[in-house]
């Protein structure tokens, strides 16, 4: 799927990322809620991501699945609970020092960058693990000159990856749908996360691109050396991919453990089918 | 907060020599100086004196409006207080230079080098004065007051989003033009100052009356240096990753916080980059010719001037702020003097020019075939062009049209077009928004265009004119 170059390139930089110390570096969630007013969307919730796992997080419609990867990335604030990656704390730190910690996510409706160029869009998220800053932009220093040469590549490493290259230079809004995801995906690696929260990564697709995106998202676990947790509709791509389930139902975790399991467990078939 | 361990993880790439280095940090400064020198030596002689008092106008308002840029159109927020920053600026720099002036040489009279002074110097001075220093060390000490300022008001405003953003710069403008209002005033002669209280000095700026004893040291000069560096700082802003990161937040600033970017940081150093320069555009203003500052430079109404610039130009777009900041402080001029048929010409052909490779721009961005690898989504249709183009032709050919029509019609049934001058420029401005509401340029820069990327391809190959 993509050039020896390139993900020789990649994984250099997923070396990189495990030298700064990201080993053992395990997302733990523990007793995490958050109400709105009245309405409790996240009880106790909690979750043990290892290194390099691939876990889903499922659960039926309003179940508060978003709303844990917005406590988790810091779109909301926790009203109580622990979430840290590897030693460090991650509650209260606002979004963009979360994404600087490891941590990147897609997001359900997509939000690109619409006006932006595809190739923008990567640079951007690259924009985080540069050091250069804004007097460098103003004065041109020669380091930001080659961090700027170090971004383009990484950028169209990364969209290479993706089979995005040939558009770099459209609008990302042009982009038909399931480009516009793998765009979001190929954006959020760009930060050179540790772990990576993919929200309904298959919606919209057809079943041809569901296929794709399943050997999509082992072989970015592969060759990012990320952890990855995603939120799912589609229990064919779930029950596939993921090593452990954990499903939510009104805001609380009702079960929690492999796909065969998950399938067979009475709470879950009650939550989405209801009682007999 | 995070860690520069945190971050660095480009370290594998090489810097490139130090000669490279500094030539990048001193040629905007050369090219400013040669830009400078030729408009003011050899440009300014051979017009006459009015033309000149536009081009000076004209170099002010391209500032005012490339710097509002950085906040309205890169980084999305709304700020409607910009004159305020302008106001400043041309006070602080206006009462450094005239009270220094007036401490170190005895009076408030400019000494023109040969490169200042609206209409020349005497053939006799020198090339460069000590009255010319102040003058500058003044300008970069009102645009640092302003951008203290822009620090001051963005810190705690820029959390709020639009139009609770916007509300609150309308009210720092109106508050500096009221505190302005309050002002002493001035004081004319050295044994006044001396006999001031020393705090009071800077601070007599004339109130309500105006303030038109500052030195009048601006010429072609200084603005178009001014102009120049603001364009590049403005420029280099845009095409890095700091710029990326503002247009970002204007894009979607729940997506730029998940890519790491710390939006507040940038929105506030917009705000703050943006106020240095309406500073010294404010500082050049109050040093020229038959200008007298007054409390109303930092009213709404000078704020709007400059959000008409931001807007027609294209959200984002520095050649269409400067285009549009020309064409907006040069058509009322123009529609001042009645009989010009010709005049209309004279802005219309400009327009087209820039109206056409407008037209180029949605032209490059054909999809390229992607081949058969299994599983690549078909390729959809891109749209080939701006499909507003055509509306935006009609737009511009009928506000042509009509002017002309009227500017030939009016003499001869009695009716002085220059009285309604402000309607007919109103009306401009309609048709436009209507015809094409994102602007002259969008976000994209006038060279963007299919017309030039073949230029830019061959100097840059590999980035496609939009690396």
């Amino acid at each position: 799927m993509s050039t020896p170059t390139t993900r020789e390139l990649l994984a250099s930089h997923a070396q990189v990322l495990a030298g700064r110390g990201a080993d053992g570096c395990a997302l733990r969630v523990r007793a995490v809620s958050k109400s709105f007013g009245g309405l409790k969307a996240v009880q106790q919730f909690a979750l043990d991501l290892p290194p390099g796992g691939l876990f889903g997080l499922i659960g039926p419609n309003g179940a508060g699945k978003t709303t844990c990867f917005n406590l988790l990335t810091g779109v909301y604030k926790p009203d109580q609970g622990e979430i840290t990656l590897g030693e460090r704390s991650l509650v209260g730190l606002r979004p963009s020092a979360i994404a600087a910690a490891g941590l990147a996510r897609t997001f359900q409706n997509i939000r690109l960058f619409g006006e932006l160029s595809v190739l923008e869009n990567v640079k951007l998220a690259c924009h985080l693990r540069t050091t250069h800053g804004l007097p460098g932009s103003i004065f041109r220093s020669a380091w930001r000159a080659a961090e700027e040469a170090a971004i383009y590549e990484r950028a169209r490493a990364l969209l290479d990856v993706f089979r995005l290259d040939d558009r770099r230079e459209e609008a990302a809004r042009s982009l038909p749908y399931g480009d516009q995801r793998r765009l979001e995906i190929a954006r959020a690696l760009a930060t050179a996360p540790k772990v990576l929260l993919l929200d309904e990564p298959a919606a919209g697709m057809n079943p041809q691109e569901k296929k794709d995106l399943r050997v999509l998202i082992r072989e970015v676990r592969e060759v990012f050396g990320v952890s990855i947790l995603l939120i799912e509709h589609d229990m064919g791509v779930v029950m596939d991919l993921c090593e452990r389930i954990t499903v939510l139902d009104y805001g609380m975790v009702i079960a929690e453990g492999p796909p065969h399991e998950i399938q067979k467990d009475p709470k879950v078939i009650e939550a989405y089918l209801g009682k007999e | 907060m995070s860690t520069l361990q945190d971050r660095a993880i480009f370290h594998q790439a090489q810097a490139s020599s130090g000669i490279a280095a500094a030539w990048r940090l001193l040629w905007p400064v050369l090219l400013a100086l040669a830009v400078g020198v030729a408009m003011q030596l050899f440009l300014r002689p051979n017009i006459d004196p009015y033309p000149v008092a536009q081009l000076i106008n004209i170099g002010v308002a391209i500032m005012l409006a490339v710097s509002l840029t950085i906040v309205n159109g890169f980084t999305g927020q709304f700020s409607i207080g910009h004159a305020g920053f302008l106001a400043i600026g041309g006070y602080a720099c206006g009462s450094i230079s005239y009270y220094t002036s007036i401490a170190v040489f005895g009076t408030g009279a400019p000494r023109l080098g040969m490169l200042s002074g609206a209409f020349g110097a005497p053939a006799t001075a020198p090339w460069i004065t000590s009255g010319e220093m102040v003058f500058l060390g003044a300008l970069i000490a009102g645009g640092l007051l302003a951008a203290l300022l822009g620090l001051a008001v963005g810190l705690p405003s820029l959390r709020l989003r639009g139009d609770y953003l916007a509300i609150v710069t309308l009210g720092f403008g109106e508050i500096v033009r009221v505190l302005i209002q309050q002002t002493p005033q001035v004081l004319t002669t050295k044994a006044a100052v001396e006999a001031a209280p020393a705090l009071q000095v800077p601070l007599s700026v004339g109130g309500s009356l105006g303030f038109g004893n500052v030195p009048k040291y601006t010429s072609l000069f200084w603005v178009y240096a001014a102009v120049v560096l603001t364009l590049i700082v403005a420029y280099r802003l845009k095409r890095s990753s700091t710029g990326r990161a503002m247009l970002s937040i204007r894009e979607d600033e729940i997506a730029a916080e998940a890519m790491g970017v710390n939006t507040t940081y940038y929105k506030v150093w917009a705000f703050v980059i943006a106020a240095f320069f309406a500073g010294i555009a404010g500082g050049l203003y109050a040093h020229t010719l038959g200008i007298s500052l007054s409390p109303n430079d930092a009213g709404f109404q000078k704020s709007f001037d400059i959000i008409i610039m931001v807007v027609l130009g294209g959200l984002g777009s520095i050649s269409g702020a400067t285009i549009a900041a020309i064409v907006v402080t040069f058509l009322p001029e123009l529609l001042r003097t009645p009989d010009t048929l010709a005049k209309f010409v004279v802005v219309g052909v400009p327009l087209l020019v820039v109206g056409i490779s407008l037209f180029m721009l949605g032209g490059g961005r054909k999809a390229r075939s992607l081949g058969t690898e299994p599983g690549v989504t078909s390729v959809t249709k891109v749209p080939m062009r701006d499909r507003s183009f055509p509306r935006f032709l009609i737009g511009l050919g009928t506000v042509i049209v009509v002017l002309g029509s009227l500017g030939f019609v009016a003499p001869r049934v009695g009716i002085n077009l220059s009285d309604y001058r402000l309607i007919i420029f109103a009306l401009a401005l309609i048709i436009m928004m209507i015809a094409r509401p994102q602007g002259l340029l969008g976000v994209r820069e006038l060279w963007e265009g299919a017309l030039y990327r073949p230029i830019v391809r061959f100097f840059r190959p590999g980035h496609g004119g939009r690396a």
